[in-house]
């Protein structure tokens, strides 16, 4: 599979080990392009450990030892892969909103800064357009100096999206990105990540199925480390083929 | 671990419900057979109070279907078994107003001496009948082979369908005077051949139900198949 051009990345064989746990095993997904992915699965089953491989989140953590492969545009991240440019390329959003204490523009401007752009014209440019693309210019344009903390949870966590668009990346993996969030806001990103697709590669990790069933177009089960299945969102919710992933979507374990 | 204990039960009453509205359809049916052979008055007139309850027991499924859709947001097999019923017990409901429709042709002429001797048309309505039992049985046990079974039952129907009409069409061409009866008839036939049609919906549900793919499992009478069907010119 991993000739195909519309894959924007696929791991083979990929092995995590915190210590002596076994956190992924033979991790092999194709992550398409453009696309909304879905991972869900009970705690601990290794999706978030997952995503943050496919920007090498966990490799600072101690005891942690990764096996296999992870292609971002056919090429190896973990074979002389500039970091720095990686985590441009594929951005992160948490589940909880982690703004820097710091103003709402400072916020946005970091990323860029730390590219190196200086120019406060092209800074002010790219602050609007993230904020813009992240659907809360409209709510901050007058509050751009003020303290970033001072959102409110939801805007805060589109900040956050605004943030790493503000670097321009590719892939933008989120985890949990709506389990801290109120209705409304939770609605706002699902809204937000459906014109992102346009632009962007999303993974997101959810507990919430019904979110995963409105917002993604494939969806992986992840269950004690393993993909249990991967398949077109509408199948996985409708007519799930491996009774394990029939069993947690419809709240049988879990 | 056990979870959603109270989501089970309330699918399981769902369920409960499904087979009492379907052991009311059949016994609608079973009437309106007897109503009509014995031309039976009182009989027909307790199948229109029959209707009145399975429509009620309708409504309280539906309710609990969108109440359970609203409250658990099924999915999967959940998400079928719930549309499942919501879409059968609009069959059941159908066939139960059919016995109703045949049950007020039955009042009609309770009064007439049949132009001919009742033979088919009982014979039709049994057929009809065991579809309906058969279709409900596939659900209770969700046994898509049964379901299937019934399904190739309707070529049965249709065939004596066709042979009732045929029949009526003779007795009236030898004889005006019939007319009015022989019409009734055929309605009594067409409704009979309803019946047998949603039983055949049923089973098509059971079968998505299971498997998750909806298919026309009975064959469909061609209008052009000139052996059977007596609306063709076979001259």
């Amino acid at each position: 599979m991993g000739n195909d051009s519309s894959l924007k990345i696929y791991t083979k064989n990929l092995n995590l080990f915190y210590e002596d746990v076994h956190a992924l095993k033979n991790v092999s997904l194709d992550i398409e392009e453009r696309k909304v992915t879905a991972l869900i699965g009970p705690s601990g089953c290794g999706k978030s450990t997952f995503i943050k491989t496919l920007n090498r989140m966990n490799d600072l953590i101690p005891g942690v030892k990764i096996n296999g492969e992870v292609y971002l545009d056919g090429v190896n991240i973990y074979q002389e892969y500039d970091i720095v440019e990686l985590r441009k390329r594929v951005g992160m959003v948490f589940q909880k909103p982690n703004p820097f204490p710091m103003s709402v523009y400072d916020n946005v401007a970091y990323g860029p800064r730390i590219h190196g752009i200086k120019s406060r014209s092209r800074l002010d440019e790219i602050v609007e357009k993230s904020l813009r693309n992240a659907a809360l210019w409209d709510e901050v344009k007058d509050r751009l100096k003020q303290n970033a903390l001072g959102l409110s949870g939801g805007q805060q966590q589109r900040l956050c999206i605004a943030r790493v668009l503000a670097v321009e990346p590719e892939v933008v993996l989120m985890d949990e990105p709506t389990s801290a969030l109120d209705p409304i806001s939770t609605l706002k990103i699902e809204d937000l990540i459906d014109e992102l697709k346009e632009k962007y590669t999303i993974i997101i990790v959810t507990h919430n199925m019904q979110q995963a069933g409105r917002i993604s177009d494939k969806t992986a089960f992840f269950l004690h480390g393993e993909v249990v299945e991967y398949d077109f969102t509408e199948k996985i919710f409708s007519k799930p083929s491996d009774k394990r992933t029939e069993d947690y979507i419809t709240g049988r374990f879990g | 671990m056990v979870t959603r204990h109270s989501f089970d039960q309330e699918l399981q009453d769902l369920h409960l419900e499904l087979i009492k509205m379907g052991s009311l359809v059949e016994e609608s049916i079973e009437n309106t057979i007897t109503a009509l052979k014995k031309q039976d008055i009182e009989l027909a007139r307790k199948i229109f109070r029959n209707d009145d309850l399975i429509d009620d027991l309708e409504q309280k499924i539906e309710k609990m279907c969108l109440a359970l859709i609203a409250r658990q947001q099924p999915l999967a097999k959940d998400l079928r078994t719930i549309s499942t019923a919501l879409k059968i017990i609009t069959d059941m409901e159908r066939i139960a107003d059919h016995s109703a429709d045949i049950a007020e042709i039955t009042i009609r002429m309770a009064q007439e001496k049949y132009i001919k001797p009742l033979i088919d048309i009982p014979k039709m309505a049994n057929l009809a009948k065991q579809m309906v039992k058969r279709a409900i049985d596939a659900y209770v046990k969700q046994d898509i082979e049964l379901a299937q079974k019934v399904c190739d039952s309707d070529d049965e129907v249709d065939d004596l369908f066709f042979k009732i009409i045929l029949e009526l069409i003779n007795i009236m061409k030898n004889d005006s005077q019939t007319i009015e009866q022989a019409i009734n008839f055929m309605f009594i036939a067409k409704y009979l051949e309803r019946m047998a049609d949603h039983a055949t919906n049923i089973c098509e549900w059971v079968v998505y139900n299971v498997t998750g793919e909806h298919d026309h499992l009975a064959r469909h009478i061609y209008k052009d198949d000139s052996v059977n069907n007596p609306f063709v010119d076979n001259a």
